[in-house]
């Protein structure tokens, strides 16, 4: 077989396997926030789902989800914009699982006398692509409000493209002093580089050299995924949100949207904050090690995703003021002086 | 009337409060501590260690049996006299205060000369009964109790739902799945 085919190949792989990634943990977090919930509620949660009567803890769950989303009737109502109707869901889907192609879900491992890249799409501007790529998400939702021709949708999704728009500033602002330290853009080599360890025991990862860009960029990507508390732009209970003229597998889209852009900011803090695929102390090679890579970086993508669930379940709504009044004036300020902290601390070192 | 003004006191909040960060952690905290205290009363559960407190409070109820509170008014129950024969004299008293107009009452004489007057029949149509517990109340002789502590009532037609005096004092088993 020649090269060619070979990389050709071995991309569609990892891009099928980033994919699969996204698609079966957004089912599985449908399922993980029922039961975190109930559990640390006093409550059983759901556990009646079952085929030929096994149960399994509720795990048939997201795939009764799934059956009934797929099977309800598609309702289009009158007013709305068709084709933008029928787009906006793909828009907001699709952008939001494109991120994951960019994730270092592993380094480069030599098996078979040849390296292979475990980096589904590997660019020296990874993370530039990825915040691209979430913010033009935005657009789904916005298109989504506008063409519903509803008033409802239409305050649901202005209130959503000022908040995921505000945090998205502060999403990148959080990110600048790291990648300062890094020294690059690119996530594969921000991975590598907290390979290396602070004074011979220490793992230098992101969340001991950047201790405060990483509570801001946790907190301004829980906003940016709009789920609680910053959950204004839906408002399920009372407000209603930019999705008021969906059903169906639409629905069920803007849904597994929230749950992907989930998974693509837990991504993005295990890479650039908690080391990546690095196992601390262990030097990772060959098949072995590159299976180890991929289980290591799964793992801190869930803990980081079992600790965004935790907080979605612990905290009140923020009133939309106070979503906004922290964002711009809190979060943004701090990300720029922990900027500049970083500058001078960096500069000061060497 | 003097328009009174109460000021509310806004809550002062230190540092600490307002940057919010420590109380979140206080609130995770809280929520972790139940998560894993209960993550854990599951694991013994599952592994038949039964002995300790219960992961959750929910009562799965089809399976595990309905608990019911002390003072619960639920299906009516007829109670009888000593010698057999129902306590209830038909003075119609519960007919009359019933709200939903569910009970109805047929009355004939009784053989025993002190009772004078005794149900010939006694309907109650649980499918009006709103369960307000009057009957009881109003009952001069105390023969009608809502203490049956049964709340699987539900039958597959209205007919069914109308018990008579047998049914209500035991002397007959009504079955409400047999009624299909």
């Amino acid at each position: 077989m020649s090269e060619m085919v070979i990389q050709v190949l071995w991309l569609f792989v990892k891009v099928a396997f980033a994919v699969a990634f996204g698609m079966n943990i957004a089912g599985l977090l449908g399922w993980v926030e029922r039961k975190q919930s109930a559990v640390m509620q006093d409550r059983v949660g759901a556990n009646r789902a079952d085929i030929f009567g096994i149960t399994i803890l509720g795990l048939f769950h997201p795939l009764a989800d799934a059956l009934k989303m797929l099977t309800k009737e598609d309702f289009v109502p009158a007013k709305v914009h068709k084709p933008f109707h029928g787009l906006a869901p793909i828009i907001a889907l699709g952008f939001g699982l494109l991120c994951l192609a960019a994730l270092p879900f592993g380094g480069t491992v030599s098996v078979a006398g040849r390296l292979w890249d475990l980096q589904p799409i590997a660019s020296p501007m990874s993370l530039l692509f990825v915040l691209g790529l979430l913010s033009i998400g935005v657009h789904g939702i916005v298109m989504a409000a506008y063409a519903s021709g509803s008033n409802y949708g239409l305050l649901g999704g202005l209130r959503a493209a000022a908040q995921m728009i505000s945090y998205e500033v502060c999403l990148g602002a959080a990110l600048a002093g790291a990648m300062f330290i890094y020294g690059t853009l690119d996530l594969q080599q921000a991975v590598i580089w907290q390979g290396r360890l602070i004074h011979g025991w220490l793992p230098a990862w992101g969340i001991f050299l950047q201790p405060l860009g990483f509570i801001l960029f946790l907190t301004a990507g829980a906003a940016v995924t709009k789920r609680a508390p910053f959950d204004i732009p839906e408002g399920e209970s009372e407000i209603i949100g930019y999705h008021v003229e969906y059903s169906g597998m639409k629905f069920g889209m803007f849904l597994m949207t929230d749950f992907i852009e989930s998974i693509v900011i837990s991504g993005l803090v295990a890479a650039v904050f908690l080391g990546g695929w690095q196992i601390p102390w262990v030097h990772l090679t060959g098949m072995a090690g590159g299976v180890l890579m991929v289980v290591s970086f799964s793992v801190k993508v869930l803990l980081v995703l079992l600790l965004l669930m935790q907080i979605r379940w612990t905290l009140p709504r923020f009133r939309f003021d106070q979503v906004l009044d922290l964002g711009w004036k809190k979060i943004l300020p701090l990300c720029l002086l922990n900027f500049i902290v970083t500058v001078w601390g960096v500069y000061l070192w060497r | 009337m003097a328009i009174t003004v109460r000021s509310v006191e806004r809550p002062k909040h230190n540092f600490a409060e307002q940057i919010y960060l420590v109380e979140v952690w206080k609130g995770l905290l809280i929520t972790f501590r139940h998560l894993f205290v209960n993550l854990a009363r599951h694991t013994l559960y599952a592994l038949g260690l039964k002995n300790g407190e219960p992961g959750a409070v929910t009562i799965q109820y089809p399976e595990d049996p309905a608990v019911l509170g002390h003072r619960a008014r639920t299906r009516h129950r007829l109670l009888k006299r000593a010698d057999g024969a129902p306590r209830c004299t038909a003075c119609l008293l519960c007919e009359t205060i019933c709200p939903a107009k569910c009970i109805h009452i047929t009355a004939e004489d009784s053989p025993d000369v002190i009772v004078e007057k005794r149900a010939k029949t006694f309907d109650i149509d649980l499918g009006l009964c709103i369960f307000c517990g009057y009957c009881a109340e109003a009952c001069p002789v105390d023969a009608i109790h809502m203490d049956a502590n049964k709340v699987e009532l539900c039958t597959y037609d209205r007919k069914s739902l109308i018990w008579t005096i047998s049914d209500m004092m035991g002397d007959t088993q009504k079955d409400p799945a047999a009624s299909t």
